[in-house]
């Protein structure tokens, strides 16, 4: 039985949804009967004064964390989300819960062994209860004391051969979706490209050392499954330069009504027999499709590869051969000048090992946002303010249509100098003496 | 709020072992610190960080920028990682008495 009373936590515990309270609960009773005789480094009542804490929480409807916490590990500058409750003596069990992140493997592919491993480790040294996983994609472990800090990292990299995750002012945890592991849209191996850049930019991981924090996300296809467009900084997003694949036979099971389309999605209502012109030919944003003698027709000069007809009908249509990816700059939370999501910055560019293009791309962007970027501003609000045309100066880019959705309305344009006939130094008097005063 | 006790010195101390006032700092406080932020002997070097931080610090009321303190200091974030091996802001800044640094960190 937990040792405090929380009556309102308790209410969470009905309904069908899986109840964290009752999760919390197991693991408490886990510990207090010591499991396998497990010697716990932390207060075996951690998940008490946690639920207590919370209950308290609910009832005051205020936070009971103390303001921010440094702590880390020797060589680092973060990985480590440090936190102190403002009740130490209400709740010892929770006067320091710290918050460790350990780097996920890309798309959180795992193997029951190396699970165990991680949870042995956590129950001795924390206080058992986790996030599987944060939002940038960290498994991440709530809950411990400063002392087991260095303990964890030495357990994590020496006997798991495990790194932390990143936090502070630097590359933060890189993500990806599952990619060609299991989805036939993949237009690169999202989870090498992760992996890779993942281990190249394991100093600037590490160690913070720029102006802000910085996300990398890598979506192999436009539906954009780990929303790299929306979550990180710099958005990696497959497409393909060629021409859609059609098999006419899978087109006609389709409007025979012998497949269903998006793979099922939509069973669990009646939406009518399959109609393909109504939901893919009259649904394509560039109109560029179209049915003739039976057989489906795509104008792929005009088409944006927004995924659609490939999503309605998976068996039919695939993926051009051609493949690369595009990447979009600039996505960040709305703090402080509003939200963004990514702007095209490269529309394509080949994903192929050693991705030397696409670094050079990166390292470009660095170079310049570390230098003029102001402190804490992401990369998104320095494309605001020194402008568009700055960050296709440093990587190199001439600008083409395809990186506004329309051109400016306004006509306050900036000249360079050296664009303009006669430069910016003209001597009064002359213009006098063709205009008087 | 946390007292330590050194060679006659009290510092009072959150829990992440930062000074609570500026102005309580003194060179003893970096000769206690040292060996909780993983530094055996205190070279000119690590004199040369702290001193700037503190300059910095008072001049402006905030710690600079990384940048900023590898530009002025000449020292490459490597090698600042070589003398604070906590880094920046929990080493060097804890050392110099500067406030906690804050945010999403």
């Amino acid at each position: 039985m937990p040792k405090r009373e929380t009556p309102l936590l308790d209410q969470l515990e009905s309904g069908p949804w899986p109840s964290f309270v009752s999760e919390m609960k197991r693991q408490s009773e886990s510990r207090h009967a010591k499991e396998n005789e497990v010697q716990y480094q932390i207060p075996v009542d951690v998940c008490d004064d946690l639920l207590g804490v919370l209950e308290l929480s609910y009832k005051e409807g205020e936070v009971h964390w103390k303001h921010g916490g440094i702590v880390g590990v020797f060589g680092y500058g973060g990985g480590v989300i440090g936190r102190y409750c403002d009740q130490p003596q209400m709740f010892p069990g929770v006067a320091h819960f710290h918050t460790v992140r350990v780097n996920q493997p890309a798309a959180k592919y795992y193997k029951a062994d190396f699970l165990r491993q991680l949870c042995d480790l956590w129950d001795f040294r924390g206080s058992g209860l986790t996030n599987m996983h944060g939002s940038t994609g960290d498994i991440v472990f709530l809950g411990t004391r400063t002392e087991q800090l260095e303990e964890i990292f030495f357990e994590l990299t020496h006997n798991l051969n495990q790194d932390l995750g990143g936090s502070g002012s630097n590359l933060r945890t890189p993500e990806c979706c599952l990619g060609e592991s299991r989805c036939e849209w993949a237009c690169y191996d999202s989870q090498e490209l992760c992996y890779q850049l993942t281990m190249e930019y394991q100093d600037e991981l590490h160690r913070p050392a720029f102006p802000y924090k910085f996300k990398f996300k890598f979506d192999a296809c436009p539906n954009g499954c780990v929303a790299s467009i929306a979550r990180s900084d710099l958005s990696f997003i497959g497409t393909w330069r060629d021409e859609i694949r059609i098999d006419q036979e899978a087109v006609a099971a389709y409007a025979g009504g012998e497949i269903s389309p998006n793979g099922g999605a939509h069973a669990g209502k009646d939406w009518g027999p399959f109609d393909l012109q109504k939901e893919v030919i009259d649904l394509c944003p560039t109109e560029c499709m179209w049915m003739e003698d039976g057989k489906l027709k795509i104008n792929d000069k005009e088409c944006t590869r927004c995924m659609h007809c490939l999503n309605v009908m998976p068996r039919a249509l695939r993926i051009g051969n051609d493949r690369g990816l595009s990447i979009l700059v600039g996505a960040k939370a709305p703090i402080l000048d509003g939200a963004q999501m990514g702007s095209l910055l490269v529309p394509f560019i080949k994903a192929e090992e050693p991705y030397d293009e696409i670094k050079e791309v990166i390292e470009n962007i660095w170079d310049w946002w570390m230098e003029e970027g102001k402190n804490r501003e992401r990369i998104g609000e320095t494309m605001k303010r020194m402008g568009f045309q700055r960050l296709l100066e440093v990587t190199g880019i001439p600008p083409m249509p395809q990186h506004v959705q329309e051109p400016r309305t306004n006509p306050y344009i900036f000249w360079k100098e050296e664009e303009v006939p006669g430069g910016w130094d003209r001597d009064i008097a002359d213009y006098r003496s063709r205009h008087q005063k | 709020m946390a007292v330590v006790e050194f060679k006659g010195n009290q510092f009072e101390v959150d829990e992440d072992g930062f000074l609570q006032r500026f102005e309580d700092w003194n060179p003893e406080w970096v000769e206690y610190v040292k060996e909780s932020e993983g530094i055996k002997e205190l070279t000119d070097e690590h004199k040369k960080v702290i001193e700037f931080l503190q300059d910095y610090y008072k001049k402006n009321g905030i710690a600079p920028m990384v940048r900023i303190l590898s530009k002025v200091t000449g020292f490459k974030l490597k090698h600042i990682y070589e003398l604070f091996p906590s880094g920046p802001g929990k080493g060097a800044c804890k050392m110099a008495g500067l406030p906690k640094p804050t945010g999403c960190v």
